[in-house]
Order: structure tokens, then sequence, then C-alpha cells
């Protein structure tokens, strides 16, 4: 059950091309299992935008009764604002939200792929697979080597630690989808745990579905309420049932299973989906609904 | 003392009279993590249609200033589901339920009106008229009064005698008194005023339309000047008709302007989606603006701007 909370903020640092903001929220952090997210409202009282700004929550903390870290690149007015902050600021804080990465049973060989601060919700996943006896391969890509985020603890934490840049300024040049089969064969994966942007994680779901490997692939779409009362935040998933349903990214992601998330028809209303113009319902034993 | 909020909605008697709007409350189980439902005035469903509904692609969101751009497009689960599912998990928590509509012909309206007669625990319709009209090229019901009429006509006369019926206008027309009249002629309990305004962003990174849908419906305290100037207008044509003013309110402040419009209930809606305890709020708010002008009740203040200038204004803080 996620609360709305005033944060304290307690530093907002610089990391590389991005920002780190630590808030003090110990009902927050209480209740945070990896792969949630946070919501804020940005602007102060008076401000003019509306849309609360989403983000992955990177690490939890018990000092000053729990904290809750997260990353993001100031590139619009909300996130400049964020960035400009000072400690004991106080911000409107609403979380953990979403579902969280499913935790494998047994002891599994675990790739942990991120791109840009996308990585940043992986540590503490990580820190949670390894309570569970399961090993974490980390494979990090960015356009360059400042925007690799967290490659040093990927290091330090992982059974090892991969880093692939566009510009080659940092580890292999190319796209990080290069060196996946190549750590999936030398570390036998189990399951996948991808972050990154759609069109990387469609390409990830397509190489771990010749290995019959799972995703679990954290989608990064807008959001304006992370609440599921906008319903901004949609794309098409098909349900275990075989029914392609038009969801929310907040409430049933953000982690979806990759090979459910309908990735050729992001964007669309795919013509066989619930409720899409045409669909017939007479057709369909009962209404099947559980948007 | 603390102001009496308590409102009437056709049979039902509401604790207060600050409303959650139409789409900006999910399901209800959406705000419920954050409001008690029992304690919100009454919440206005999503508009239900008679099928289930996949809605508009994405991206269907765009902040303006001070606003909200959107294209859902009526996404939902239909009737069927909705009656199945919803209602009773909002009636079990106590939460009052006004039932907001759409359809794309009047039989669609008069079968759903119908469908919720038969079903307890219905406080009250809400008739959402800005939906495209199959029989008239697509034409929004909301912006012609006949048509407008027709549906209010078709639905008052499928409902129960004791549920309420209000129709949601949009203020996209040029006069929206002859749509309220129309809709007052055709026998309507009540009014909402205001729907969103049709507007329009582009982003020229991509030179391209933001909304999927190219057009969305701007909402946010951005269009509240024109609900309070809708809401009073309406007013002064018809005093004896309750309006549930909604349109970019943001703080009790801003309830108490549209309740002197003369709105006799307020519905908070974007404001949902940037704070989502908005509803307790508000009414905190409300009731701390009334201590302060000294009303025993929010009903007294209703209407209350259309009386003459008191002699020695201020003028609006600064």
């Amino acid at each position: 059950m996620p609360v709305q909370i005033r944060g304290t903020v307690l530093t907002v640092r610089r990391v590389d091309a991005y920002h780190a903001l630590t808030l003090v929220a110990p009902a927050i952090a209480t209740r945070f299992r990896p792969g949630q997210f946070i919501t804020i409202a940005v602007g102060g009282p008076e401000s003019s935008m509306l849309g609360r700004r989403a983000f992955a929550v990177h690490d939890v903390r018990p000092d000053h009764g729990g904290t809750v870290e997260f990353v993001f690149e100031a590139r619009g007015p909300g996130t400049r604002w964020l960035a400009g902050l000072r400690a004991r600021d106080t911000l409107d804080t609403v979380g953990p939200l979403g579902r969280p990465f499913p935790i494998p049973r047994d002891p599994s060989s675990c790739l942990l792929l991120g791109v840009g601060y996308g990585s940043a919700p992986l540590f503490a996943l990580a820190a949670r697979l390894r309570e569970r006896g399961c090993s974490a391969d980390y494979l990090l890509g960015a356009q360059s080597a400042d925007r690799v985020f967290g490659a040093l603890t990927a290091r330090r934490n992982g059974r090892s630690a991969a880093v692939a840049t566009t510009d080659g300024s940092f580890g292999a040049r190319g796209p990080v989808t290069g060196l996946m089969e190549q750590i999936i064969r030398e570390a036998r994966t189990d399951v996948i745990y991808a972050c990154a942007p759609v069109p990387v994680l469609r390409e990830v779901t397509a190489i771990a579905g010749r290995y019959d490997i799972p995703v679990q692939a954290s989608v990064d779409v807008p959001m304006a309420c992370g609440t599921g009362v906008c319903m901004g935040c949609v794309l098409p998933v098909t349900g275990t049932d075989g029914i392609t349903r038009i969801v929310r990214s907040c409430v049933d992601g953000p982690v979806f299973r990759g090979d459910l998330i309908r990735w050729d028809d992001m964007g669309t209303i795919p013509f066989d989906a619930l409720g899409a113009p045409g669909w017939n319902p007479a057709r369909s034993p009962e209404s099947r609904y559980a948007g | 003392m603390p102001a009496d909020m308590s409102a009437r909605l056709g049979q039902a008697e509401l604790p207060n009279l600050v409303l959650a709007a139409a789409g900006c409350a999910g399901a209800g189980r959406e705000l419920a993590q954050f409001v008690d439902v029992a304690r919100v005035g009454a919440l206005i469903s999503k508009s239900i249609m008679a099928e289930a509904h996949t809605g508009n692609p994405a991206p269907r969101l765009a902040e303006t200033p001070s606003g909200m751009l959107n294209s859902v497009g009526l996404q939902g689960p239909g009737v069927d589901a909705f009656l199945q599912r919803d209602l009773p998990w909002l009636l079990s928590r106590g939460a009052r339920v006004v039932v907001s509509i759409a359809g794309q012909t009047i039989r669609e309206y008069a079968g759903l009106a119908a469908r919720l007669s038969d079903t307890a625990g219905v406080t009250a319709i809400e008739v959402n008229l800005s939906c495209p009209n199959a029989e008239d090229a697509g034409q929004l019901f909301a912006l012609d009064p006949q048509q407008a009429g027709s549906v209010i006509a078709a639905v008052r006369g499928s409902t129960r005698y004791d549920i309420p019926v209000f129709a949601k206008l949009s203020p996209d027309v040029t006069d929206i008194v002859a749509v309220a009249s129309a809709c007052v002629a055709a026998g309507t309990d009540g009014l909402s005023l205001i729907n969103t305004l049709l507007g329009m962003a582009i982003d020229p990174a991509t030179m391209r339309p933001v909304l999927a849908g190219k057009y969305g419906g701007l909402s946010g305290p951005a269009i509240r000047p024109v609900a309070v100037r809708c809401v009073w207008q309406v007013r002064a044509a018809f005093p004896g008709v309750p309006i549930i003013g909604a349109g970019g309110v943001r703080t009790g402040r801003d309830a108490l302007e549209l309740l002197l419009a003369g709105a006799s209930m307020i519905a908070v809606g974007t404001e949902i989606i940037h704070d989502p305890s908005a509803c307790s709020r508000v009414l905190k708010e409300l009731e701390e603006e009334l201590a302060a002008i000294g009303a025993d009740r929010a009903a007294d203040v209703v209407g209350q701007a259309h009386g003459r200038f008191p002699a020695a204004w201020p003028g609006p803080p600064r």
C-alpha cells in the first residue's frame, strides 16, 4: 500500500551526467521492494506543472529512520527544479508504487541489464537476489562513459559486470544487446531483468526468446499520476489468458514479462485488444476485462 | 464551529459537497489508497459505456501550463463489468456513487440509464454529453442544444424517478446557456459544469502533435476562469437548478469561487492526478475559507457573487 508523505531532502548530488536525490521517507523506505517507484510533485505549491514525476527507487537505507534515493537526468523544467533543491527542502512524495520485480524461488543465474540511469533500480534488486542465493551478472550500457550509471557498484557487487557504450568511451563499442548472447552463454543465465528504453527492451526480449529465457522488463513510459487514475501510461499487454488488454504501466507494471508486451504495437490499439473498435464482445464468453 | 458542508443530491444527503470528478478517481480503488472514499461527498465514476472500450493509443496526456491535455478516449470496462465489480466495491466502502454515462447514440444513453435504474446504490446519473454522435457525423452531443436536449429527455425518461440526472456540458460552445436551457427543458435535475476544453499541443522537437489523438481535452487550473464564467451564466439564467461546479479546482479557495458563482457542489478533477488526496484537502481548506468569512453553512454562500458589490471592497489579496 503506497503512502503520500512530505519527504525531506537529505542530499542532491551530481553523479556524472545525472543527479541523485536522497529523501528522508521512512514510511516509503520500509514498504519498498526493488522495481517499485515513487512520484513527486514538482515546482512547489503554486506549480504550473500538474503531472507528478515518476522515478524508480535506486536505494533505500535505514539511516534517519529510512531514506529513499532516486536518480534522474535534469532535462526538463520539472527535473531541473529537482536538481536545484537543497537539504531540508520538502517534497510531496507518493510511494512505493507499482509491481516490484518478481524474485526467483530457487537460486538462479540472473542477468541485470540497464541502459543509462535506467540501471538505478537494479542494485537494490541484486541485493535482494543475493539473499535468495541468486547470482547477478551486470550488463550496463549508455551513449557514453558519463552516462553509464553504477558501473563501479556493479563491478564490486556483481559476479561479473560488462559495459557497452555507443561511442566506445567505456567498455565495448556498440549497443548493450551486442554483448548479451555471450553473457547468456557464459553465465548460463536463467532470468533477465532489464531496465532500458522501449526499443532496447524489445530487442532484449527477442534475443532472450531465442534462448528461452524469461525477461522481466521494467518499461519507462511517461506517467502523470502514478496511481492509476489518469490512464495516461498505457501499453498493450497480453494476459496469461491470451487476451490483449490496454493496461496501465503504473499499476499493472512497471515490471512486465517481456514476452507478454506487444512491442510491435506500442503506441497503437491492436485490433484484437479487448474493447478495441470492432472487437465483438458477443464472441467472448463473458466480460473478461481486467484493467 | 466548523461550517455545515452537507449537500443534497436528489434523495441523497451528501456529508459534504466536494466530489471526485468523472475520470479522475479511476474505479475508486486507486483513490481509496489515499482518501477514505466514504468521506468524499460522492464519487463520480469514469464515463461508463455499454461495452468495453480500449480508448485511444498513447501518448494520451500532455502537460501544459497549469493544465493537462488528455485524449484517453473513455477507456473502460463497459457497464456489465462496472456493475459486477466496481460499483459493489465502492458501495461496500460506504461511498456514494454518481455514475457518469457516455454513448454514441441516444438509444445507448437511454439503455445505460435503464440498466442503472435496475441497480441499487446509484446516487445520481451524470450524462457526459461530450461524445461523438454516431448518427450526426460524429458531432458532439454537447455542442448542439437540440441533440443535448434529446439525450437528456431519453435518459430522464429511462431513469427511475428517484435518481437525479445531471447533464455535463461542454464549454466549447458559443452560448452555454442555450445548451443548459435545452437540458432543463428536457427535464434534467441538475447540471455539471464544465467538461474539458478542446486543445492541442505540438512538440517542436518532433514537429508533430504530442497526443496520438491529435486533440485533447484541456483541464486543470488553466480553465478555472472558464468554469467560473459558465457556472455564473447558467446560475444567472436558472437560479433553481443545482450545479456541480468543476474545472481547475485546486484549493479550498478555488472551490469557494465556484460556490460563489452558483455551484452547490464542487467536483475535483485534474488536481487528483497532481495530489491523490486532493478531495479531502480541498474540503478541509474550504471549511477554513468558510470559517474565515463567518459562514455557518456552505449552502449560504452559493451564488452569493450574484449579489451587489460590498461597499468597501478591498480587492483580492495578492
